[in-house]
């Protein structure tokens, strides 16, 4: 952690707060712009740390936006962190507040509703395409049948959800993923 | 929250909004859309099934964390703005704590073979948690006006762009999306009866 002047807070948070309105799918879409800026730009954090925050924020418990916050407390503490998910979060936030609102208000029209109805299977798609994305990452073939094992449970069973991650856990720790 | 859904239940204070996300948002490793689907709909049973996917097409289209936007949505139908901040906050205030908390140790920890490996062995897991999800919210896709059939194909095809072909996310929701929005709204034409609406 260095020291960085408000000038690099305020550069830092200016420039996630553009990125936030950038950012469909999720912050981790604009990750690469975190990169170029934080790393290449302005040289606030290494590419080993730019890496592990999203690590940090995958094995810890949260929405994985909090990699925005690793990030920003890696390059100046606790105010960079303020800086990083506050920027991220502000505009994304406010737009999302504003059009749920105007999309509840006029559910009963005709294109609000084609709207739902077509982005339903689109929706559900990119939820297969995440999950994919997710074990294609992991060299290797067990970690296969560990995904589709924790699918099929968390499909036909109530089993609690951290139980599947415990398990996934101990498989890990032993060396058999 | 009338949707036409009657069995539902509803938190009764913006208190109880920010615990249930806070213990959601705890159950998460990896991404919480899993633990979403099965707290809001099948525990609290605060949203239906077609509720979530259409709460989750609204977060999905739209910038920002899409389940940050959920938690927002969520908590604004039922208690305003106050409720959308409470639920936003129960998503992100005590994980944030913890994700700072594991960054001062992770220096120490991360070169651990068993600790990378349980690392692997979670994100193996939750990948699996988010194609559960999906499959679960399938039953959702019965009641679209959409066939069955053009609904599967948009689906496969969504899939197919973004994890195949890996194209990038705001093409993918702009061509499909409005093919699909298109599509759907011409199937809606007989049964809306109220005229005069856009």
């Amino acid at each position: 952690m260095i020291a960085v002047a408000p000038a690099g807070l305020a550069a830092m948070f200016g420039h996630f707060l553009l990125l936030s309105l950038l950012s469909v799918g999720g912050a981790i879409t604009v990750a690469p712009d975190m990169h170029r800026v934080l790393v290449d730009d302005l040289g606030l954090i290494s590419d080993a740390q730019f890496n592990a925050s999203i690590a940090i924020a995958q094995a810890s418990p949260g929405p994985n936006v909090l990699f925005v916050a690793v990030m920003g407390y890696q390059a100046a503490g606790l105010a960079g962190a303020a800086a990083t998910l506050l920027g991220i979060m502000l505009p994304s936030t406010t737009l999302a507040l504003a059009a749920a609102r105007w999309g509840h208000a006029r559910r009963e029209w005709r294109a609000v509703q084609a709207f739902k109805a077509g982005m339903a299977p689109i929706v559900i798609g990119l939820l297969f395409a995440t999950g994919w994305i997710l074990d294609a990452k992991v060299p290797g073939w067990h970690h296969v049948l560990l995904t589709v094992a924790a699918a099929v449970l968390v499909w036909c069973t109530r089993l609690h959800l951290l139980w599947l991650i415990g398990a996934g856990a101990l498989a890990g720790a032993v060396g058999w993923v | 929250m009338t949707d036409g859904a009657r069995d539902l239940a509803r938190p009764a204070s913006k208190r109880e909004l920010f615990v249930a996300f806070t213990l959601l948002a705890l159950q998460g490793f990896g991404g919480v859309i899993a633990v979403a689907q099965r707290v809001l709909c099948e525990r609290r049973r605060w949203l239906t099934r077609e509720q979530f996917v259409d709460v989750l097409a609204v977060a999905q289209v739209l910038p920002g964390p899409n389940v940050c936007n959920v938690a927002l949505m969520v908590g604004d139908r039922f208690f305003g703005w106050r409720g959308a901040f409470a639920a936003l906050a129960g998503m992100m205030a005590v994980p944030l704590v913890i994700v700072l908390l594991v960054t001062a140790l992770y220096a120490e920890f991360s070169a651990n073979p068993a600790v990378a490996g349980a690392l692997r062995g979670m994100g193996a897991v939750s990948a699996g948690l988010i194609v559960g999800t999906a499959l679960k919210l399938l039953g959702a896709l019965r009641a679209n006006p959409l066939p069955l059939p053009a609904g599967a194909a948009l689906l496969a095809a969504a899939f197919a762009a973004v994890a195949l072909l890996r194209w990038p996310l705001i093409w993918v929701i702009l061509g499909l999306g409005v093919a699909a929005c298109g599509w759907a709204w011409a199937r809606l034409r007989p049964r809306a009866g109220a005229a005069g609406q856009p």
